[in-house]
């Protein structure tokens, strides 16, 4: 199968310092790949980049065949690329459902004529994006969280539920960025259980994680930066046998050791 | 059954036009009323921009300007009847509201405040200074809507002041219901969550932009409502209705009340009008306690009366 | 080319105000983030408290020094009443809380003094310098003297004194400030103290030629805006050089275009930076993190 999804190159700068030099790799659709490194190694630049946050100095993002380098994030989301993020951001003074309805808006951009007056065409289009995302509550585990405050959620429920408003766009590539990061092993569990049916779906998956055993188990391939470069790739086991990836990695825990003490 | 917000909030609003008059002390208080009214049309506006959208306008006076001196020009330069030049002004109002917007909202914060302040002292310069248009400082007489004579024909018998009053009062409930419409459509579910957060509105698709540019042209379309129907109940209109002060009072009004409120807008517009009305001797200290207000409430009630009473009742039945 | 050079000097005048309140809004700026629109009220509150302290006896240089004074106790009241409770408040919010202290003091000065203009004598006179076949007033030079000398003493003061370094570092990272033990709600007191009074001394300085009335304090917070945005907002001498700019913007619209619209020139000018240049002349770029 051909990749969906295709990297080339893609650097930018910050004040003169390269935040991530020069990076490649490819994502098909069904496939989980992670992105590991250690912290600032420029996975979240890496990310704001291809979802259109960040225009990239150098390099291509190539969706589907086509060039959406620097391309507006709302864009994307029309060519089928939807994302999270790490340091959650939801709607907060919206309903859970509400949150999760957003995302299924864009389908159609209907007239704000016919919502200002109530139209039916805009009754109607209000009832489909609720049952849809009614649906994706259930999937995420958060029916019963429906009309809730989305400010008033647990950690772990607001990971689900920014998952959930990603899928609502029905994309074709999801960026997951630390998506069980600050959750228990059961919240875990389910994050990583959610993504792989996702991904069986034909789903193209981008996961930034730092839970080392959930990208081992999960991911088809590893994509490993340092200092904003590609140092390895492979599947999990060859990755992890690589002698670069453990140095990086045992560097990096000397360093975090060395400003502890 | 159970009754939507929306519903609620509409049946609240029409019950308060409806019965109030059987409260009035005099006649005046029909004067008062219908200023309230229509004041709380701007405000509704303001309610759309900034607490859907949260994007601030300290210009939006500018726009009533607009609309006023449509009414008053447009009839005499143009032909045209005074309820056309309603229309008329609205939509010069969100063309340019369209025109201005565009470069305008791209700014954040305090640059958005400066630019939307600029653009309305703009407006009101040029209504000051233009005198062989507007007559300048001295402000213009307004013709006559003529819907009074209408409706009166009908067998009613209404009051200037009493009529105004209906009117202005229909026309606010009009201005809820589209807002509310507005609030749980496609439309305002994407100016919510751009306000909530606009780097994930943008990722759910949201064209941040477009949908922050429609809030604004809305927007100015009540306030130039709002400025449209007061000249003509005054059948009087001066530049001041452009000026800083007036826009100060729209966002003031819409944050006392509550300004993620339909509701909130009303009451705060009400409580705004009212008091210099009651309290003559306030006249003086109008400015003070407007700038009392907006210190106060951004301190301490945050969110506006409405929302924060609101908070507390809720409270109480969990 | 005289007629030129008259509206060069009307323009540093008035440019050198608007200098002084750029540089006021800029320092409350670095300190807390916060764009104080009440900026304005500052230099009014200079005008209206110097002319009436000369109204009731007093010789000129003591009633500006008091206005000065009083004026910076009102600053230090404002960041305590009504900026220090709202601390991590939106940005919308603080707007409204500046705006509503902006209105506050001008609904205050309404009862306190009178809706009259007022002016005061010029320090030194009013004959005025003939200067290449132009005139300038001698009050111009205290203005211009007057920007000049705040300047150099808010550099020294940022850069030789050990209070003023912890106002920058302050400025530069708050946390970071409070973890090497800088007091920054002190720093914060100290910037609306400075802020206002450097405002009040400008109102002091340019009433005699400008006049003053309870409402002349929101005209100087945009203009001062404008140049401190044109500079570059937290920039100093980003500050100094836009205010300057501005005056002279404002001149020569009056001299050669239209003295009706004169005042609509500065915000054209805000119009223009922000679309065109939103980091102004000396400023940084900054990138959203997400």
């Amino acid at each position: 199968m051909s990749e969906l999804l295709s990297i080339e190159g893609l650097g930018i700068s910050f004040g003169g310092v390269k935040a991530v030099h020069d990076v490649s790799f490819k994502v098909k659709p069904g496939e989980i790949v992670s992105v590991i490194g250690p912290n600032g190694a420029g996975k979240t630049t890496l990310f704001n980049m291809i979802s259109g946050i960040y225009r990239p100095e150098t390099g291509r993002v190539v969706l589907n065949g086509e060039d959406v380098t620097g391309m507006e994030p709302h864009l994307l989301a029309r060519r089928g690329m939807s994302r999270t993020f790490q340091n959650l951001q939801i709607f907060q003074s919206m309903t859970v459902l509400e949150n999760a309805i957003t995302g299924y808006h864009l389908q159609e951009s209907g007239s704000v004529l016919a919502d200002l007056f109530n139209l039916p065409a805009s009754r109607r289009r209000a009832r489909e994006a609720e049952a849809g995302a009614r649906r994706l509550l259930e999937r995420v585990g958060l029916e019963r969280a429906a009309e809730r405050e989305a400010g008033n959620l647990s950690y772990g429920s607001l990971k689900r539920l920014e998952i959930a408003r990603a899928l609502a766009l029905g994309p074709k590539v999801l960026l997951l960025d630390e998506p069980a990061a600050g959750c228990n092993a059961v919240e875990t569990e389910e994050i990583d259980h959610l993504i792989a049916e996702v991904a069986a779906s034909g789903v193209a998956i981008l996961l930034v994680e730092h839970d080392m055993k959930m990208v081992m188990r999960i991911s088809n391939h590893i994509v490993v930066l340092d200092h904003g470069e590609k140092i390895a790739e492979g599947d999990p086991a060859t990755v992890s046998r690589n002698p670069a990836v453990i140095a990086a990695y045992l560097g990096a825990e000397a360093e975090a050791e060395h400003a502890d003490g | 059954m159970r009754i939507s917000p929306k519903t609620a909030t509409l049946l609240v609003l029409a019950v308060l036009v409806a019965l109030s008059p059987f409260f009035f002390p005099s006649n005046f208080y029909y004067r008062i009323g219908s200023l309230m009214f229509v004041n709380a049309i701007a405000v509704i506006g303001i309610v759309i921009l900034t607490g859907y959208a949260g994007q601030i306008s300290l210009g939006h006076a500018g726009f009533a300007g607009i609309g006023a001196y449509a009414c008053a020009l447009a009839p005499v330069h143009l032909g045209l009847h005074p309820g056309i030049a309603v229309f008329l002004g609205a939509a010069i109002s969100g063309v340019l509201a369209w025109m201005v917007g565009r470069p305008i909202l791209r700014l954040k914060g305090y640059y958005l405040g400066v630019a939307t302040l600029g653009f309305g002292i703009l407006v009101s310069m040029i209504l000051t200074n233009e005198r062989d248009l507007t007559r300048g400082p001295d402000g213009i007489d307004v013709p006559d809507l003529g819907l009074r004579a209408l409706v009166n024909g009908l067998g009613l018998n209404l009051s200037n002041g009493q009529f105004w009053y209906f009117f202005s009062g229909i026309c606010m409930i009009l201005g809820a219901w589209i807002a509310l419409n507005l609030f749980n459509s496609p439309a305002g579910r994407a100016l919510r969550a751009l306000h909530g957060s606009e780097v994930a509105a943008r990722t759910v698709g949201v064209d941040v932009a477009r949908m922050k540019l429609q809030a604004f042209v809305i927007s100015a379309v009540y306030a130039s409502i709002s400025g449209s129907l007061l000249a003509l109940q005054n059948r009087f209109v001066s530049p001041d209705i452009a000026g800083f002060m007036h826009s100060i009072e729209m966002v003031t009004m819409a944050v006392l009340g509550g300004v993620g409120s339909v509701l909130g807008a009303v009451i705060g517009a009400g409580i705004l009008t009212l008091l210099p009305q009651v309290l003559t001797i306030f006249a003086e200290y109008e400015q003070l306690v407007l700038g009392l207000v907006m210190m106060l409430v951004m301190i301490f009630l945050r969110e506006g009366l409405l929302p924060s009473i609101l908070k507390r009742f809720r409270g109480r039945d969990e | 080319m005289s007629e030129l050079l008259q509206f060069l000097f009307s323009g540093v005048t008035v440019g050198a105000v608007y200098a002084l309140v750029a540089l006021g809004f800029t320092i409350i700026y670095n300190a807390s983030d916060v764009v104080n629109f009440a900026q304005g009220e500052f230099v009014m509150l200079g005008g209206m408290i110097t002319w009436a302290a000369h109204a009731a006896g007093l010789p000129l240089p003591l009633a500006a020094l008091s206005a000065i004074v009083i004026t910076s106790a009102i600053g230090v009241a404002m960041n305590k009443l009504a900026i220090e409770p709202a601390r991590g408040a939106p940005v919308v919010s603080l707007i409204i809380i500046t705006i509503g202290a902006s209105i506050f003091i001008q609904g205050a000065a309404q009862i306190v003094f009178d809706k009259q203009i007022h002016s005061f004598p010029a320090f030194s006179g009013d004959a005025p310098l003939r200067v290449g076949g132009a005139t300038i007033l001698p009050q111009s030079l205290w203005v211009l003297g007057g920007a000049v000398v705040v300047f150099v003493g808010l550099w020294v003061f940022f850069t030789r004194t050990l209070l003023g370094r912890a106002v920058l570092a302050t400025s530069n990272n708050r946390l970071a400030a409070q973890l090497v033990g800088i007091n920054t709600n002190f720093v914060m007191t100290l910037s609306f103290a400075l802020s206002a009074g450097i405002g009040a001394l400008a109102g002091a300085l340019a009433t005699p030629i400008t006049l003053t009335a309870y409402n002349v304090g929101i005209g100087f917070a945009l203009k001062g805006f404008a140049g401190a945005m044109l500079g570059g907002m937290g920039n100093p001498k980003g500050a100094l050089v836009g205010g300057f700019l501005i005056g002279l913007i404002e001149a020569l619209t009056a001299g050669y275009l239209s003295s009706t619209y004169k005042d609509a020139a500065a915000f054209v000018v805000i119009l223009l930076v922000l679309f065109f240049m939103p980091q102004g002349l000396f400023g940084r770029k900054s990138t959203d993190r997400v």
